[in-house]
């Protein structure tokens, strides 16, 4: 994409230049420009590998819905519009609707431990969208899916799903890094756009006035 | 070329949440060791990694495992000014606990153990899961890893407040944010592309 965002975390929690969050983000400023690389490397590779950007964007859309963090899903979303037919997106919207449960569930190795399984839905994207979506995609969100709700059911099964469906062991690690990075970016921001929220509510100065304004238009509070 | 996953029939997968040393098997095949180039080296950062199968078969990527690497580290060991490494470790356990990685609740919690020197507390963590009571303070750090661990996301302004009472200040709410995040990164990757091995002791 050609849009530059130089840091998207910030973008995404609303964090003003000069803000507190800013510097409070500031006091692990490897952390905070290493999120940002992760972000490029994952979404601007300087070796795309075989997994493309539709692929990428279309499973970041699928997770931030899974998360119903409506702003995070609506910038992935907006990436993949301007990348695929209009009716991709669509379809992963309603892949989003139609897998939406909570987690984390899971089952554990039979012990001790069988006593705290939980139970939940093997997602299976919808007959309508699979000729649409293509098997390899398919296959993509069915596992990003097991990896947002329910990571410890993972099995060499699943990743053996992927390699059918046409994903490469590199693929499945870059498949893996962008499902896992992405449940990482999206909890940060949430958890910034809640303490900015706090923080207004507290000490109402120039700068928190300004992040409270945004996180109430955002709707979140 | 046919790739096919790798699986260990004579694994006896560990069945508990243990602060023993865990070992772990990939379910892919890492990166030939002999095949490293330079990027590859950027990517795995510390050289000693490159023993590792978990770093060895994330190396397939190595821009993303850098990245990864560095952001992990800055979280964790940056102990300038934020929460105490104990309490981050605390964070980090209380995520893999609730997500199920036996593997890196292992780890974190002897790190915890280590930092906090109150292992037989990081053992009730392990043991009777993330509702356990241990102090004000921990059971705050704890809550606020797990609600911001569930999916949909459950953290908010009832979880600031509560580790605000807890004595957290905003740098030290930042570091329990960054490490609960971190944890299901981290999780979602130790728990899907393989699996524990039991204690080297057993």
């Amino acid at each position: 994409m050609s849009t530059i965002i130089s840091d998207v975390i910030d973008r995404l929690a609303g964090i003003q230049p000069e803000s507190s969050l800013d510097r409070l983000r500031d006091q692990r400023p490897q952390a905070r420009e290493n999120a940002q690389r992760s972000f490029l490397a994952l979404f601007e590779p300087e070796v795309p590998g075989h997994v493309t950007a539709i692929e990428r964007y279309a499973i970041a859309t699928f997770v931030a819905g899974l998360h119903r963090q409506a702003h995070v899903t609506d910038f992935y979303a907006a990436s993949l519009q301007k990348l695929g037919h209009p009716r991709l997106t669509d379809a992963i919207r309603s892949e989003i609707a139609r897998g939406s449960v909570t987690g984390p569930y899971g089952r554990y190795p039979q012990g001790p431990l069988t006593v705290e399984d939980e139970e939940g839905p093997e997602y299976q994207v919808s007959a309508d969208n699979r000729e649409r979506l293509g098997s390899r995609l398919v296959a993509g969100l069915q596992h990003a899916h097991l990896l947002v709700f329910h990571p410890r059911d993972a099995s060499p099964a699943a990743l053996q799903r992927l390699l059918d469906a046409g994903w490469s062991t590199t693929d499945v690690v870059t498949l893996s890094q962008l499902v896992a990075f992405l449940s990482f970016q999206i909890r940060v921001v949430a958890g910034l756009r809640a303490l900015a929220g706090a923080s207004a509510v507290e000490n109402a100065d120039a700068d928190h006035t300004q992040i409270f304004t945004g996180v109430l238009a955002s709707g979140t509070v | 070329m046919t790739e096919t996953t790798l699986s260990y029939p004579e694994n006896r997968e560990p069945t508990a949440f243990t602060q023993e040393e865990l070992g772990w098997l990939p379910w892919l095949e890492p990166f030939p060791a002999e095949q490293l180039t330079e990027r590859h080296w950027a990517g795995l950062v510390d050289a000693s990694r490159a023993k590792s199968p978990y770093f060895l078969l994330l190396a397939r990527d190595p821009d993303i495992l850098q990245a990864r690497t560095k952001t992990d580290k800055d979280i964790f060991y940056n102990t300038s000014n934020g929460l105490p490494r104990a309490e981050r470790e605390l964070a980090a356990t209380a995520t893999s606990r609730s997500n199920g990685c036996i593997f890196c609740a292992s780890v974190h919690s002897r790190f915890a153990t280590q930092f906090s020197k109150r292992g037989a507390d990081v053992q009730r963590l392990l043991d009777e899961g993330v509702d356990v009571d241990i102090d004000g303070r921990w059971n705050a750090i704890v809550a606020a890893s797990v609600t911001l661990t569930d999916t949909p996301i459950e953290f908010g302004s009832r979880q600031i407040e509560a580790l605000r009472v807890a004595g957290l200040g905003d740098a030290e709410i930042v570091d329990v944010i960054n490490g609960a995040s971190f944890f299901n990164w981290a999780n979602r990757l130790m728990l899907s592309l393989g699996e524990p091995t039991p204690p080297v002791s057993s």
